[in-house]
């Protein structure tokens, strides 16, 4: 097997393993009921996810994804409750205006060489600052377009099915692939995230690149918005406190390096199972407390960060000396 | 004309970016709120809008002294507010338990530094990435200040304690007095000890550091333990100041406040150079930012707008690009 999707593989199997384990405890697990529950659960970390996975392969990061999230589905949900906007057209200028917030970001990171955390965290602040400012409440989506999407499923055998944003996060998570490893964008993220200056010698442009991928990132934070707001038939500026948290934590539980330069957007999609399964095993043992969530996938970071670490040091010559 | 460029001299140290951004910040809120420089004395303690952004920006304040050294080492250290959280939590809980505040204190801050070495360990010995190994105590930390005060918030009632987040000394209020000497600790520590002299190198090019005989992870583990110290204080401030410990919201977010201090400060995130007083300005700013907004009127969903703008305006403004532009220097190679 190629070296390089060695920790990959590890990722995969440590999942598969610990689904078995959650399995035989309770084998209630495996119907097609709780899994389709988990691609619609989490469709909205997974689509974001595919984003951040560009970011951190490009070695930055994007802290605004979670008020992105949140601001794109209070505006979607005003333009369609308040203005009468017919979603699909409410989804397109949601979606543009997220790009555009995107490009900014990455002009800003690009021209004036300011840190990625930094201007993200600049970004965080503005998005959630805009999301307030539109209302302080909920607004509900009551348009019949909402309930039509929402209620839109793939009926599996044994009582589940698979959402309409579940089939989304899906393809978003095939296009992502595709992305990645079959076009000149994703060699350029690469190369960027292995060694910018060397990248730049080589004629990648980095700044087109740059701005393309937090473009990205916030476009598809825009579509993981406008998917929870579908997931909750309502837009609060308070969505999605503290989701960029959970995304990047799934970017490196799927191996990505945060360094750059090394990862794959299969890997990010095992990662978002891997937290889902911790929150899915945590609801059904029932006795655990919601805190545990958090203690268990700090632990899983480590464990995964620390296996990595291992697989890395034995499948290549140490870097340093 | 010689007494008076003698003194733009001595003055050039305290006329930076950082200082005339806060006294253009602070300068702004007198216009929207004329007695924003009025200070009186009651019960033998100033009161005032300026006393109280120091009051109110003293724990991130603190935070930004820890976070300084360690973002000089080339680190980050994402998980302060969650240690903030454990500090608080075990504070009040051994407060509640009947534990005299002589205990309690102590052991909140024995927890800070063990788990500021946790980090330390991570990123000397196992050579992990600082944001990542943060990251895990970022994310588990809240989990673990959850389990000590059993998900609710803890209450309590200890002069002692109580007397560290709302007391006074010599006028003034205990946080900026905390926030005072955890700064002239930091910087007698960074100026006057060896220790000092090891943390740029370290954060300019580690292997170098290394090669040249520095001890590079001793030097890693004391920095992210005392990072871990300045959050258990913090943490014991925020705690005191509303006499409880709430898992969920103590030092939520103040990790980015914290590094946001520092980078408005100027210590670049990649490390080296480093300015602890500067930290401290940038956090002033931050803070002075947020009193303005709330003394001007304006409705408090424009906060983290205002917020995001003079970020960005700082940045801009020292961005090396934009220094390149103000500055052009006449030998510059073409």
């Amino acid at each position: 097997m190629n070296r390089a999707l060695r920790p990959l593989a590890a990722t995969t199997l440590i999942f598969v393993l610990a689904f078995a384990a959650a399995a035989l405890q309770y084998p209630a697990l495996l119907s097609t009921r709780v899994l389709g529950d988990l691609l619609t659960d989490n469709a909205f970390v997974g689509i974001t996810a595919v984003g951040m996975t560009f970011v951190i392969l490009s070695g930055g990061i994007d802290l605004s994804v979670g008020a992105v999230i949140g601001f794109s589905g209070v505006l979607a949900a005003a333009l369609i409750s308040w203005w009468g906007v017919h979603p699909l057209v409410a989804f397109a200028i949601v979606l543009a205006v997220a790009a555009a917030f995107g490009a900014a970001m990455g002009c800003i990171i690009h021209y004036l060489e300011v840190p990625s955390f930094i201007v993200t965290l600049a970004g965080m602040f503005l998005a959630r600052g805009a999301a307030s400012i539109l209302t302080q409440d909920s607004i509900p989506i009551t348009h019949p377009f909402y309930h039509e999407i929402s209620t839109l499923a793939l009926k599996l055998p044994g009582g589940g099915k698979i959402t309409a944003i579940g089939v989304l996060m899906l393809l978003v998570f095939a296009l992502g692939t595709l992305l990645a490893h079959r076009t000149r964008f994703g060699s350029n993220v690469y190369a960027i995230g292995g060694n910018p200056t060397s990248a730049s010698l080589m004629g990648v442009p980095i700044g087109q690149t740059t701005i393309l991928i937090y473009t990205l990132s916030s476009f598809l934070a825009g579509l993981g918005g406008i998917v929870f707001s579908i997931y909750t038939s309502a837009g609060y500026p308070l969505a999605a406190v503290g989701v960029e948290l959970d995304v990047i934590s799934a970017v490196v539980i799927g191996g990505t390096l945060l360094v750059g330069g090394y990862g794959f957007v299969v890997g990010t999609f095992i990662g978002v199972l891997m937290q889902g399964l911790v929150q899915v095993y945590i609801i059904f043992d029932g006795s655990l407390s919601s805190w545990w969530t958090k203690i268990v996938i700090g632990f899983l970071l480590l464990l995964f960060i620390l296996m990595q670490r291992f697989v890395f040091a034995t499948a290549t010559v140490p870097r340093k000396g | 004309m010689t007494a008076l460029s003698r003194l733009a001299h001595k003055l050039r140290p305290v006329l930076t970016v950082q200082t005339a951004a806060l006294a253009l910040v602070l300068f702004g809120n007198w216009l929207l709120f004329p007695g924003f420089f009025h200070l009186s004395i009651q019960d033998d303690r100033l009161f005032g809008s300026l006393i109280d952004v120091l009051n109110r920006g003293a724990p991130v304040a603190i935070l930004a002294v820890g976070m300084t050294l360690v973002i000089a080492t080339r680190g980050m250290d994402l998980s302060v507010g969650a240690v903030m959280a454990v500090s608080g939590a075990i504070a009040a809980t051994l407060v509640q338990a009947g534990y005299p505040a002589g205990i309690a204190v102590p052991a909140a801050l024995l927890a800070g530094v063990a788990c500021g070495a946790w980090n330390g360990f991570l990123i000397a010995v196992l050579d992990m990435q600082p944001i990542v190994a943060t990251l895990v105590l970022m994310v588990a930390g809240r989990g673990v200040a959850q389990l000590i005060t059993e998900g609710s918030i803890v209450t309590f009632d200890d002069p002692w304690l109580g007397y560290l987040g709302t007391g006074s000394l010599i006028g003034l209020p205990m946080p900026v007095v905390i926030l005072i000497v955890v700064a002239a600790i930091a910087i007698l520590i960074v100026r006057r000890t060896a220790l000092g002299i090891f943390i740029e190198p370290v954060g300019i090019n580690a292997s170098a550091a290394r090669l040249s005989g520095l001890h590079s992870k001793l030097v890693l583990l004391a920095v992210y333990s005392f990072c871990g110290l300045c959050a258990g204080v913090a943490g014991i401030l925020v705690a005191a100041d509303i006499q409880g410990a709430d898992a969920n919201n103590a030092g939520l977010w103040l990790e980015l406040d914290a590094i946001l201090a520092v980078v408005i400060g100027g210590t670049s995130l990649l490390g080296g150079r480093f300015s602890i007083l500067l930290s401290i300005v940038g956090a002033l700013i931050i803070q002075a930012t947020n009193t303005g907004i709330l003394v001007s009127g304006l409705p408090p969903e424009f906060n983290l707008i205002v917020k995001a703008a003079v970020i960005l305006v700082i940045l801009v403004v020292q961005s090396p690009r934009m220094v390149g532009l103000m500055r052009p220097r006449s030998g510059r190679p073409k």
